[in-house]
Formats: C-alpha cells, structure tokens, sequence
C-alpha cells in the first residue's frame, strides 16, 4: 500500500476534534512528533499548536513555505481554490449528509422513510422484471 | 452637641426636601425627625415562601411584632351560659314525666388508642406550567398508556394541567383524552387549529371516572358485580364532530395524516436524546 497523504508543510487537514471541529487547516510547520502548527485564515481556525490525533490529512496541499505568514496561506488557500475542491469530494458530502441528518425533526424523518420505502418498491419491481425477462428468454 | 449637630443636619435636609418635588419627598421621609406615617400600613411583617409555609414561626413574630411592648386587651368572655341539656317530657305512668336529656349524645363506644389527628395543611399547589414546546396544535408522541408510540394533536391545557388531546380518532385511534405532560414528547411539527372550535364542554369534570359499580343493596350481596367500560353516545357524538373539524386541518399538509397514523419507535442506533423531534 502506498501512501498519499503525508504530513507535511502545506498539508490541508480537517479538524477532528474540539472548537474548530469539521474545519478545515493547513499544517505551517511541524513542532514535535505529536503535535503541528496550523492555521485556518479562510475557514476561522486561529493559527496554533495542534495535537496530530486532532488532524484529519486530507488530498489537498497548498505551496507555502514552513511558518509562513497568514497572508501567504490565505494566498495560496483561495489560489488553490481549496474550500470549493473540498465541498465537492464525497468525504466532505458525507459530513454534510450526516449533519443535516441531525436536524431532521421527526415529521421529516417519517417522510424520509416512506420515500425510500417507495424507492425500493420501484427498484425491487424492476429487478424481478428483469428477472423475469431473464428467465423466458434463457 | 453632637446631637444638636445631627438634628440640625436632618432639618437642613428637611428644608432641602421640601424644595424638592412632592414625589421625591417620600423617599426621604425617615430622616425627617418625629414624622408619623399615619394611616399608612407597612409591608407585612411575615411572607409566604413557595412551599406555602410562612417565613417566621409563631415565636419569632411575636418578637418581630413587638407584642411584648404592646397592651394586650383580653377579650372578656360572654358570660351566656351554654346549656348542654334539655328537658324531654316523657309520657306513661310512673315515669316522672319528664327527664334531663344531653343535647349532645356521648358516643358508645371510644377507641383504645389515641389517633393523631392530621394538622390543617396550608399548602397550595401551583398552577402546572405548560412547557414552551408545546402549544396547541403540536403533535405530541405518547410515552405510556394504551396509546404508547401514537402521535396525537395536542388541543389545549385543562386547569388540572393535564393535557387535552385527540388522535384524531378517525386517524389512529386515539380518543379525546386527557396526558400528563410528563409522558410525552413535543415534536416541531404543528397542526394549524386557529379555525378550531374546542368546545368548553371539554373540561376535567367531562373525563372524570363515572362508577362502574352498581349500587349495593339493591338486591342481596350478590348484586354488587362490574359492569365493563362503555363509551357513552355523547362521547362518540363529541368525538365526532371535533375530528369534522379537525381533519380536513391534518389533510393541509401532505402525508400528515399518514404520519400521525403512524406509531412511533427507535431503531438501530437511533438515541432519544441524540434526535431532534
């Protein structure tokens, strides 16, 4: 297996845990073995020091030399274009699917349960049509 | 001299005072010298707490009302003396004619111990607080009962502070029917009943337990038997016009009735206090 994600100065990771949780960061330098220094101008993490267990790497890495200022991570952040790049990967649609799912009163839950109830009567239909057709034709 | 000193300061601010507006002037009333506030009552001395107990005991208003210092009239006692007897005539020969009856019977028979008597309570309760979540018109989810897991449409609070409610019973079954609160949970959702007429028919008295028991006596021991729960006519007459009413209200809102038709239950994973509702 070959790694993609690496710790590294530039690296774009994602709060785990804690205040900034589900935000987005950039590793500026690594302190010690344990924890990094990261800041997040675009996406409201304030520039600190940040235990690695708390750091989700993401595929994402931005061009910035080690401690670099805040204006140059800004820079390079929107240059790369990183905030709309991360809303269109399937990890950050999870996210966002789970946290809707957690304001879903209960009416809308009921609704939610009949229409996949009524998607699985379709697909099931046609499944067995299929099969069917299988079978005469065979 | 000093104080002379002191009375003087307190008549300066008198004069000062009474320059002042009239409103202002009671606000410095105490430090005018030898003022009576006559005709004026003061504040209670002794205040009710939450629990419907007074603030200070007998004792200690005794002193917090100076009744020490003050003249105690006795009340003298009328001096009508109270007959506890009267005379009965009384008719056959050699029975003196008459006799001295008491007024009040003396019981025959005492008890062997003495039985403490309750002491008078003052408490009061207080009016149930109807939780901010629900208002009328929210679909509430029963906890327990018969009806555990339905929801229903919340109407009204009655003045025992139990909640008046109804499926509608055309929908799920569920009678007009008085909850506690505390067996409930109040969702997001709301029914639009502003053009609702809950009559006030509706009230604890109308839910009251009527016997069920027929009367003893009225033939032999062995009348006294149960009679199973009926629903009266005037309850079914009741239920239907209010669910008339109701239902076209459920109907405005697509797969409400549905919902409400629906019980409800916890799956897999699913935590009460994780779900919004």
């Amino acid at each position: 297996m070959v790694f993609k994600r690496f710790v590294e100065v530039g690296r774009v990771a994602l709060v785990a845990d804690g205040v900034d949780k589900g935000k987005l960061c950039v590793i500026i330098d690594v302190i010690n073995q344990r924890t990094a220094l990261v800041d997040g101008p675009c996406t409201g993490v304030r520039r600190q020091a940040m235990n690695f267990n708390k750091l989700w790497l993401t595929d994402f890495k931005i061009r910035i030399s080690p401690s670099a200022r805040e204006k140059q991570v800004r820079k390079r952040f929107v240059e790369g274009d990183i905030g709309a790049k991360w809303e269109k990967t399937s990890w950050a649609k999870k996210i966002a699917m789970k946290n809707k799912r957690k304001t879903l009163t209960d009416f809308h839950r009921f609704k939610l349960k009949v229409l996949k109830q009524q998607k699985s009567r379709i697909l099931r239909g046609k499944f067995n049509e299929m099969k069917h057709e299988l079978k005469n034709s065979s | 001299m000093r104080i002379l000193h002191t009375f003087s300061v307190r008549l300066s601010l008198c004069t000062c005072v009474l320059r002042r507006e009239q409103g202002a002037l009671s606000s410095y009333i105490h430090l005018l010298p030898c003022v009576e506030m006559a005709g004026k009552p003061h504040t209670p001395r002794n205040s009710i707490l939450p629990g419907g107990i007074s603030r200070y005991g007998r004792s200690a208003m005794y002193s917090r009302k100076a009744l020490f210092k003050k003249k105690r009239i006795p009340v003298v006692a009328s001096k009508e003396k109270k007959s506890y007897f009267k005379v009965k005539e009384v008719k056959g020969e050699k029975n003196g004619g008459r006799r001295v009856v008491p007024l009040k019977k003396s019981p025959r028979f005492y008890p062997t111990e003495d039985i403490s008597r309750r002491l008078r309570s003052l408490k009061k309760g207080r009016p149930v607080r109807l939780r901010a979540s629900i208002t009328p018109g929210t679909v509430l989810i029963l906890l327990a009962g018969r009806h555990m897991g339905r929801r229903v449409v919340f109407l009204r609070q009655l003045d025992s502070g139990m909640l008046l409610v109804t499926g509608p019973f055309c929908v799920n079954g569920v009678p007009l029917r008085r909850v506690n609160q505390a067996y409930v949970i109040a969702t997001k959702t709301k029914v639009d009943i502003g053009t609702l007429t809950i009559p006030a028919k509706l009230d604890d008295n109308y839910f009251r337990r009527s016997s069920t028991k027929t009367k003893a006596g009225s033939s032999g021991i062995f009348a006294e038997s149960k009679q199973g729960y009926s629903v009266s006519d005037i309850r079914k007459e009741d239920q239907r016009a209010l669910d008339q009413q109701l239902l076209p209200l459920v109907k405005a809102e697509p797969s409400l009735k549905q919902y409400l038709a629906h019980r409800f239950s916890l799956s897999h994973g699913q935590y009460p206090h994780q779900l919004m509702f």
